[in-house]
């Protein structure tokens, strides 16, 4: 989230496209509710389902799965068409005014650059026009053809509402309803919020989906303000946490990334990661990149880490690919290249695709360990359970190994909830049997391994035994060790540099905001943008003051928020250039004359003048990107790409199938049914239901009680034309595999008419297993493909197709 | 305007419940003297056009309740369990409806359970002498020491709402949560729901809260916004803010007009007295016409005659012809 | 001196299996047999436990009535099954008498001469059999009763047959229950008091026998169709 879950009562307009906030996270949504009663706020809801959301919605609109950009392209366009741009944020803090390079160009569906058989760009021509002085050429008055703002005005015009509709299947006097609602908000003092969540993500353009959102609120003058931004609202207490302290195969806590192994030494490392602004005076936030990662280092490493050997550098293991996602995971285990697989708080049989390739791949490990407070699937992939999960346990050769692990509420330290607020918590029990805490668990295997490195050597036992590990308790180190361990502290005393008499931070104390750390090795962070989280007053996570002067939603003094307790991102948007709000009535900050004051902590630097730099301070432009220059693989504005198993052809670009950058393993392409296949002619799509969450859920009584049984969703139509009766037995199946469910016949799921063809759609909730109090039932992903974001790798779960039948359900 | 406190945060002080036996207004199958005072009417208010259906209330309440509901299967539908049952106090029920007038799909969602009527027909049925008690704050509580399962609740209540369970035999429903509201705290489904679509306060209070809503769905184009608080059982401690107020029985046949039905009346009312009153003047009247005309005596006479007639010297019966009373069975003479 | 009766080719409807006259003096006539007596009183002590529990529930100042049942629950519970009971016992009751039950053409005269009876002036009714229209009357109230009591009991017992009948029926069949319950309570209340009135009746039911008097006076027909057919002939005819 740019903003927070209390600030969305701050806005006038809500959209819930790419999520079903009501249904996934009835507590967030709250504020929702709260901004209709008393703002008289309006609720849009875009969903291929008349779902919880839209049941409270003032405006609903069916869209066909996967088809979310086209949908987003066509509201730009209608609202550059019909002027309802806020042109002065616009000009300001977008790069709209900005040059691209000579020799970019977009044609049937493809970018400058692309390479079919590596299905790849070469993505050099997607920059700005650098000018002599060294910064990227803008044009004010944005009548330069090579502009942003006429790049995109050209990209978005083909997404007229009629093209909208033959895409979408949205009718078109519904989009320009929706359009019209929109608009509304390019006025600087009405705002929208976008809420948006897996039903953006994912898709095999899941990031630009969500890009296509954020160029939308930033040519609205939407973001950094009250009651606007993009908001992703996380489907795990603490998934934002995970990305946060960098859970992913490719990335380093604080989004720091791992090294490539072309970036064999440190300096070619950071040679890419200087940010250099490119405009004058901007603050390019990540030229502190060196900062981030010698703490980073300094923490991992304490004294190991020397300048000498550049910070321990080499420690650090190199990706020879571009990540090793859990996708790439499974396909390397289903080769038989992977021995032994960790899981731990991860159910991956359930929730990544493909569930039959899932297991083979399991099947070929050697060992499996999981650690989890229940039982999960993924640690009995091995049990035959009839039709719901066929395996012969007498061939796998698999040792699994289980760990029970604490659960949350038994656990103490910290959760970061969507809004990026690090809120701690008090276990609330005492775990059960031979549960332990996975800090437990990780510390007893790291000192056991290590004790073998540090007797049998080893290639490189360097990483493992000069790692850091302070603790008190080396066995078990306390959920305080570890927070004000990533919060970071002076190693030696700090210098002022600017006069180096005067002490800034005194040897070992923490750190107070990541302002303070060095590339020198004088501090250690392990995770710089929680820096400020534990500080020598205390526990800045625990505080619980709900005091929130002018019912802004702040609430500063209630847990902490990253960055620097920030509230709102990217907040000097919310000021015109001169430093005066946007919208009085929703002040957030001002600028005084002097410096930056008002209710939520300035992003940029408190005096720095209003005139001179931008807020998006992460980025070296210093606005926000409508052109994302080469930072996306798949383009640098949205395009329309139909789902990899599509009912339709792509309109814009008919030979494209998919992502054209998207990964597909080539096992993979002959598990896709063929772009529409009368054998597979139904649109399915997979979601969440509130009585439910996840996997877990199902463990649990009441909530069995509140959903007890695998269903899928279709029309009334649909069930008609097959013969399925309301709460009979239907059999869906993909290419891949198919799965026995009752059908839940609904006025709420309508055939669409998509390009002069009817597709109808199938709705597959995800709860159900093997294992648990809810009935046996199959994992949606029994039918999901086998392919990801072209950028983040995140599974294409929300949009793929499957034939359908009635049955009588399973044999028991 | 009513804050929407989502919870009246009071210390919790069990040694002095806020109501209690000498607050009973009405009580099943007996006569109470009304206190002196009547507590301040409490209400809780449902506003449907905010709820999402997530079903956290049903669960709150079986957790706080102490209830274990069956594993079901699902039907085709979002309800879970089908029914209210014993362990089920509460439930959310769909319906999807199609407004003729906007053509618009419309999936009203209603959270079911007792309305806690100011006239309570459970309570007017109830054979069992305090088994059902009303409190001058407007909760109706079934008191299951006193419940003897007979099911008369059921039929006496306009809602459908009592069941009686298979374990103990004793009838179940809502309490509004008596046991928290008696300490200060709102009832578990109002705490746990996240859209404040539950709401709980005093009575009038509620109903403030309900026209500030209403204000606000009119604004919307819900014409007909408007608060349930159905007159026909004297208005309810459990209200609806519905959109569609003039149709109450789309959602999912909450009646339009409740009221205690005519035959229960009937059945407690007139019929219980004329009943007691017939058996007691047939009684009467044996005893006062023993009493004036004596027992009825076989006399020596009659035995003597019933000599003769085995003997074969009685006279004979009476000719038909000349005693109409005297007929014959079967063939004449 | 023969008379019309030793020529009639069958039984009387009225005259029962077991009916039989013993000249002596006095004459006694045997009246129910011991089967018909136990299931009388079967019957007969259901009736009472129906009314008791069944007035318990009916109205809140009875409601004390349950504790001779052992509370509230146990007088819920019990109740139907006693109506069971009841309704079983009673269809032997009804297999016994129905044929004597039968309307005959001195009822019409008995009933027109009813006020007689009461009065006392018992000899300006006609003969009648073995049951007089009164008691007749009782036997066809209490027949049609407890058919309606049965089965609105069922439909009211939702222990088991919950699911068979919709709300606003349990609450048709509780008001008939309730009105049937009266109707058959008062039926008792005549049928009870005439055999406390009418001396010597009692011994009918306890056991079995009748005087030849009481015969005369109140079932003369019968007595005379009993000693028309002596000696008794064979039950199985």
């Amino acid at each position: 989230m740019t903003n927070s879950w209390t600030d969305i009562r701050n806005t006038d307009l809500v959209i819930i496209m790419g999520g079903n906030a009501a249904e996934a996270h009835p507590c967030g949504f709250k504020w929702v509710t709260e901004a209709k009663a008393n703002r008289g706020a309006k609720l849009i809801v875009v969903d291929p389902r008349f779902n919880r959301s839209a049941s409270v919605a003032d405006y609903y609109a069916p869209i066909r799965q996967g088809t979310d950009i086209a949908f987003l392209m066509g509201l730009i366009n209608w609202c550059i068409s019909n002027d309802k741009v806020q042109w002065a944020y616009t000009k300001a803090f977008t790069n709209a005014t900005f040059i691209v390079k000579e020799g970019f160009e977009y044609q049937d569906g493809l970018f400058t650059g692309y390479d079919e058989s590596k299905r790849d760009y070469n993505r050099d021509t997607w920059e700005y026009e650098i000018g002599p002085d060294g910064y990227a050429v803008v044009d004010d008055t944005l009548t330069h053809p090579r502009c942003v703002w006429n790049l995109l005005k050209q990209h978005v015009s083909v997404y007229t509402p009629e093209m909208v509709e033959r895409i979408c299947g949205t009718p078109k006097e519904k989009f320009l309803h929706i359009a019209q609602m929109i608009g509304e908000c390019s006025s600087p003092t009405k705002t929208m919020t976008s809420m948006y969540a897996l039903g953006w993500t994912q898709h095999s353009k899941g990031a630009q989906n969500i890009r296509g959102m954020a160029m939308l609120q930033l040519i609205l003058g939407n973001i950094g303000v009250r009651g606007g931004g993009m908001n992703a609202l996380r489907g795990h207490s603490n998934i934002q946490g995970l990305t946060d302290i960098g859970l992913l195969s490719n990335s380093l806590p604080g989004y720091l990334n791992l090294p490539t192994d072309k970036e064999t030494d440190i300096n070619v490392y950071m040679s890419t990661r200087g940010f250099k602004p490119l405009r004058p005076n901007q603050m390019s936030y990540w030229q502190n990149y060196r900062k981030f990662f010698v703490s980073f280092m300094k923490s991992m490493y304490g004294s190991a880490a020397t300048a000498e050997n550049n910070w321990a550098y080499d420690y650090l293991p190199k990706l020879d690919v571009p990540s090793y996602d859990i996708l790439r995971m499974f396909d390397l285990m289903k080769q038989g290249k992977i021995n032994v697989y960790f899981c731990q708080g991860f159910n991956p049989l359930q929730a990544f695709p493909n569930k039959a390739k899932l297991a083979e791949g399991l099947s070929k490990l050697k060992l499996l360990v999981v650690m989890d407070p229940l039982q999960t699937e993924t640690a009995r992939f091995w049990e035959d359970h009839g039709v719901f999960n066929k395996a012969t346990p007498a061939s796998i050769q698999t040792e699994v190994i289980q760990l029970p692990t604490t659960c949350f509420a038994e656990d103490e330290g910290s959760l970061v909830n969507s809004g990026r607020w690090l809120q701690w918590h008090w276990p609330g029990g005492s775990p059960p049997g031979e549960a332990k805490h996975d800090t437990w668990i990780m510390s007893q295997i790291f000192l056991r391994l290590k004790a073998l490195y540090a007797k049998e050597g080893g290639a490189f036992p360097d990483p493992i035994l000069n790692l850091s590990w302070n603790y008190k308790d080396p066995g078990e180190p306390s959920p305080e060790e570890l927070a004000k361990e990533m919060n970071g502290s002076a190693l030696v005393d700090v210098l002022d540099p600017v006069d180096p008499t005067k002490k800034v931070l005194e040897a070992g104390k923490l750190v107070s905001g990541f302002g303070v750390l060095r590339d020198d090795g004088t501090t250690a962070a392990g995770c710089w943008i929680y820096s400020g989280s534990y500080t020598e007053a205390g526990n800045m996570m625990a505080r619980r003051d709900n005091s929130d002067p002018d019912a802004t939603g702040a609430y500063l003094k209630w847990a902490f928020a990253w960055p620097a307790n920030r509230r709102i991102l990217y907040n000097r948007a919310s000021c015109d250039l001169d430093g005066k709000p946007w919208d009085p009535s929703r002040k957030l900050i001002e600028w005084d004359g002097s410096k930056w004051t008002g209710y939520d902590v300035p992003d940029i630097a408190p005096t720095a003048k209003p005139q001179d730099v931008g807020p998006f301070i992460m980025n070296a432009e210093g606005t926000g990107r409508l052109f994302a220059r080469k930072m996306m693989r798949d383009g640098p504005f949205p395009v329309h790409y139909e789902p990899f198993e599509s009912p339709v052809a792509n309109v814009i670009a008919p030979k494209i199938v998919g992502n054209p950058v998207a990964r597909v393993f080539p096992d993979d392409w002959k598990q896709f049914a063929k772009t529409g296949t009368p054998d597979f002619p139904y649109a399915a799509t997979t979601y969440r239901l509130t009585e439910h969450f996840h996997y877990w859920t199902k463990n649990n009584h009441v909530n069995a009680v509140l959903q007890p049984q695998q269903f899928v969703e279709i029309s009334e139509e649909l069930a008609r034309e097959k013969g399925i009766e309301k709460g009979g037995w239907a059999r869906v199946w993909s290419i891949r595999g198919e799965i026995l469910a009752k059908a839940v016949v609904t006025k709420r799921i309508k055939p669409m008419t998509i390009d002069g063809k009817t597709v109808h759609v199938v709705g597959i909730p995800i709860h159900w297993g093997f294992v648990g109090a809810a009935r046996k039932g199959f994992p949606a992903n029994v039918l999901t493909p086998f392919v990801g974001d072209a950028n983040i790798e995140t599974p294409e779960f929300k949009a793929f197709l499957v034939n359908i039948e009635a049955s009588t359900g399973p044999v028991a | 305007m009513f804050p929407p406190i989502p919870n009246p945060s009071v210390a919790p002080d069990a040694a002095k419940p806020r109501f209690g036996e000498k607050d009973i207004v009405r009580r099943s199958a007996s006569e109470v003297t009304p206190p002196a005072e009547r507590l301040t009417e409490v209400a809780k208010l449902i506003d449907v056009t905010k709820c999402i259906g997530c079903k956290a209330c049903q669960a709150a309440c079986l957790e706080w309740n102490n209830l274990t509901e069956e594993i079901g299967f699902n039907h085709g539908v979002y309800e879970n369990p089908m029914d209210l049952t014993p362990n089920t106090f509460t439930l959310m029920r769909f319906t999807e409806w199609e407004n003729p007038e906007t053509e618009n799909l419309e999936w009203l969602i209603r959270k079911d359970g007792c309305m806690h009527c100011e006239d309570p027909g459970c309570l007017k049925a109830c054979p069992a002498p305090g088994a059902i008690v009303q409190y001058s704050n407007g909760i109706v509580d079934f008191q299951h020491a006193n419940c003897i399962g007979c099911g008369y609740c059921i039929k006496g209540c306009p809602f459908n709402i009592p069941r009686i369970s298979k374990v103990d035999h004793t009838a179940y429903k809502c309490t509004l949560c008596s046991d928290r509201v008696a300490v200060g705290q709102g009832p578990a489904c109002q705490k746990a729901c996240p859209t404040q679509a539950i709401v709980f306060g005093t009575k009038q209070e509620m109903k403030d809260w309900a026209d500030f809503r209403i204000k606000d769905l009119k604004s919307r184009g819900f014409d007909n916004a408007g608060l349930y608080d159905p007159q026909g059982v004297g208005g309810t401690h459990v209200m609806y803010v519905l959109h569609h107020a003039d149709t109450p029985s789309i959602y999912a046949g909450l009646p339009d007009n409740p009221t205690i039905s005519p035959i229960v009346d009937a059945w407690k009312g007139v019929t219980k007295y004329v009943g007691l009153a017939v058996m007691g003047f047939a009684a009467a009247a044996g005893f006062l016409h023993y009493v004036v005309a004596g027992p009825n005596k076989v006399s020596a006479e009659d035995e003597e005659n019933a000599e003769k007639l085995t003997e074969g010297t009685a006279p004979p019966p009476p000719d038909p012809a000349q005693s109409q009373g005297n007929t014959q069975h079967g063939s004449t003479p | 001196m023969t008379t019309a009766y030793d020529h009639k080719p069958e039984t009387p409807d009225d005259v029962e299996p077991g009916d039989a006259v013993h000249p002596g003096h006095p004459v006694t006539v045997d009246r129910y047999t011991v089967g018909a007596r136990i299931n009388h009183w079967i019957t007969a002590t259901s009736l009472v436990l129906l009314a008791l529990s069944g007035m318990a529930l009916f109205t809140p100042r009875l409601f004390f009535l349950t504790s001779l049942f052992g509370g509230g629950q146990w007088t819920r519970a019990i109740h139907p099954w006693i109506g069971v009971v009841l309704f079983f016992s009673f269809l032997l009751l009804f297999v016994r008498f129905f044929k004597a039950n039968l309307p005959a053409r001195e009822d019409v005269t008995w009933v027109a001469h009813s006020a007689d009876l009461l009065a006392g002036r018992e000899e300006k009714m006609p003969e009648v059999g073995k049951y007089n229209a009164g008691q007749k009357f009782v036997f066809w109230s209490m027949s049609g009763l407890i058919i309606v009591l049965i089965a609105s009991g069922v439909v009211m017992w939702d222990q088991y047959f919950y699911d068979l009948t919709t709300i606003e029926q349990k609450r048709i069949a509780i008001l008939v229950h309730a009105i049937a319950a009266v109707c058959i309570i008062c039926v008792w209340i005549i049928h009870v008091y005439a055999a406390i009135w009418v001396k010597g009746t009692i011994g009918a039911m306890t056991r079995g026998k009748v005087t030849g008097g009481w015969a005369w006076r109140h079932h003369r027909k019968w007595l005379r169709e009993l000693v028309g057919k002596k000696p008794p002939r064979a039950p199985a005819e």
